[in-house]
């Protein structure tokens, strides 16, 4: 496996592009999905860039991340090689997992990105254990863990948190609230509005932050990877945002309304932050025009790349 | 533990307590609370824990007080630390041992007496160990801590209480290798774990009766040492399994359908599998003793087989 370094995002204009590349890369899976042109299953990560690249533009190059299920946006934002998760997508042998893993199942450590995975919350564990690692290592890395609003009810939610609390670990727990998990909206599944309030129960801190302002994210979590890496423990983080898109390919949202969908999308973390960057006059309209086409090439290239890749040929176990 | 720094020990009451069976005992003196990590009762979170540290570095060693309450750490065992290399490649080793203390025999009722070697099998990713002497879990305690990827060790609680010779040497005994307990021609006492010791006694009780009996002590349940079953039934032509785990589509279901690949042709009699009965394992100690294979049943069966 070959050597990944970090995607650079110290700066607002890496920032809203690396936002730009999620946006790009997952509109053009749901349209390769509706093509018929990939199999399984796909759950994207559309109206939830902001959080992915405010999270991973605080953590170091060293530190360690794991993902869910809806993980293309974690991963890109980290640092995945979009040529490499499409052609895992495609099941192609060039894929992040040479075909054995699939959208839910890709990791890269050299990034310390130690993987998507399918089972809801399983995660926040291994991350707590990453971190647990750290800290007997004494490595000075910390460990970010996303999940979901439907994750905060798995058991698994609560006993990180309590090990994470009891052993003052080096985690930062990072919850993705898009308000739905599946059909289900939070509010129906929850008992109380704001799952950040939960790290009461397990003395710590709880933030709630909005999830589509990347400058809000960054700075609530840079907070709490600093409290983790100072050595005060776990945070859980919570971060509010919608997912734009269905749960996964094929969901016609019949839960929800259009109203509801075209309430959030005013709130487009992507075109938000490009708003504001061309208000202050750190980008200029050509810059941001040219700077889409960039992406839409960047993924184009993926594509084409995961077409003209081999499709596995025997499995290795 | 003294030889690698990365490997620590992870589970319920194994610090000042020394685990509910002293396993641990003494250990948390020499190695401080940092390698020998007292948890709360969450074995699916501990579990998850142990198995990212293993992803990053270390070499965990999980105790489960008893093997009951694996049940709530399968998720973690079978979705991620036995799948992780598998979707994610060579990049992601799971170096991890999950001490399990099964068995009946001691009157703890139906959540603290039972067997599930037979689940873990049936998981890609796993190895499965199952000791029956303290020289074999010296020995494969030892592989499975060097193994590079997960094992799931499984301790007889009623083993523990029974004085046996241990070797001053550490070496490894490979994974995947059975040991002939006791060389025979007419039948081929295939067990693993306690009832090894009450195949041993029967095997003596027959051979009075002039039937001689080789009893095969498996170790090592994923994988199988088919060789060693495909030896020992190809001279014997008689396969008798013996497990303490459940018969149906359990342990010795797998063992008998080895046999079958390997040695069929071979085969004077049809297999047999001595198990408990389907049952939840009673209390009472007159039923407990019941339903555990004893070496009555075990010599009538190979009589039978004759």
């Amino acid at each position: 496996m070959t050597r990944s370094v970090p995607r650079p995002l110290d700066t607002p204009v890496a920032q809203l592009r690396a936002m730009q590349l999620i946006r790009s890369f997952e509109m053009r899976v749901d349209a390769l999905f509706a093509a018929g042109e990939l199999r399984g299953t796909s759950h994207l990560a559309v109206g939830e860039e902001a959080t992915a690249v405010g999270v991973c533009a605080a953590l170091t190059p060293d530190d360690y991340l794991t993902s869910t299920h809806r993980g293309h946006g974690h991963f890109l934002a980290r640092g995945g090689d979009p040529r490499r998760i499409m052609a895992e997508l495609f099941g192609k042998v060039t894929g992040y997992a040479e075909g054995r893993g699939g959208t839910q199942h890709m990791a890269d450590y050299s990034l310390g990105f130690l993987g998507m995975n399918g089972i809801t919350a399983g995660m926040m564990a291994i991350a707590t254990g990453a971190a647990f690692s750290a800290r007997y290592r004494k490595s000075g890395q910390v460990a970010a863990a996303f999940f979901g609003d439907g994750a905060s009810n798995q058991g698994t939610f609560h006993e990180a948190l309590n090990l994470a609390a009891i052993w003052a670990l080096p985690v930062v727990f990072v919850c993705e609230n898009n308000l739905y998990a599946m059909s289900s909206p939070a509010c129906a599944m929850l008992h109380i509005a704001n799952i950040a309030d939960r790290a009461a129960a397990y003395g710590i801190p709880g933030v709630v932050v909005d999830g589509n302002d990347v400058t809000a994210v960054h700075d609530a979590m840079a907070a709490a990877a600093a409290r983790a890496r100072r050595g005060d423990g776990p945070t859980l983080l919570e971060a509010k945002t919608y997912r734009v898109l269905g749960h996964s390919r094929g969901d016609l949202c019949v839960y929800r309304t259009r109203d509801e969908e075209a309430a959030w999308r005013e709130t487009d973390p992507v075109a938000g932050y490009a708003a504001t960057l061309l208000a202050d006059g750190t980008l200029d309209a050509a810059a941001w025009v040219a700077l889409q086409e960039d992406v839409t090439r960047e993924v184009a290239d993926a594509e084409a790349f995961a077409r003209a890749s081999a499709l596995p040929e025997a499995m290795v176990v | 533990m003294r030889r690698d720094p990365n490997v620590l020990l992870i589970g319920e009451d194994i610090g000042q307590y020394g685990g509910a069976f002293g396993v641990t005992r003494g250990l948390i003196d020499e190695f401080g609370p940092e390698r020998v990590v007292n948890t709360p009762i969450s074995e699916g979170g501990f579990t998850g824990m142990a198995v990212g540290a293993a992803l990053t570095g270390l070499r965990p060693v999980v105790e489960y007080m008893f093997m009951d309450f694996i049940t709530l750490a399968l998720d973690q065992i079978v979705n991620h630390a036995a799948k992780f290399r598998a979707v994610y490649g060579e990049q992601a080793q799971v170096p991890i041992v999950f001490r399990a203390a099964g068995g009946a025999g001691r009157s703890y009722g139906a959540t603290h007496s039972q067997m599930f070697e037979g689940w873990f099998m049936h998981v890609p990713g796993l190895k499965v160990v199952a000791p029956s002497t303290a020289e074999d879990a010296k020995g494969l305690l030892i592989s499975a801590i060097r193994d590079d990827g997960p094992v799931l060790f499984v301790e007889h609680k009623d083993l523990y209480k029974v004085r046996m010779p241990l070797p001053e040497t550490s070496a490894p005994i490979p994974l995947g290798t059975a040991r002939v307990v006791r060389e025979g021609g007419d039948v081929s006492i295939l067990t693993y774990s306690k009832m090894v010791h009450t195949a041993a006694i029967a095997a003596a009780e027959l051979a009075k009766e002039g039937i001689s009996a080789e009893v095969i002590d498996l170790r090592t349940l994923r994988p199988l040492d088919t060789d060693a079953i495909a030896a020992s039934v190809q001279k014997t032509g008689r396969a008798l399994v013996v497990t303490e785990a459940m018969g149906h589509a359990g342990p010795a279901t797998e063992i008998a359908a080895t046999v079958m690949d390997v040695a069929f042709d071979y085969l004077n009699a049809p297999i047999v599998r001595l198990t408990p009965p389907d049952c939840a394992i009673p209390f009472s100690p007159t039923l407990e003793q019941k339903i555990i294979p004893s070496v009555q049943e075990i010599v009538t069966a190979a009589r039978n087989m004759m």
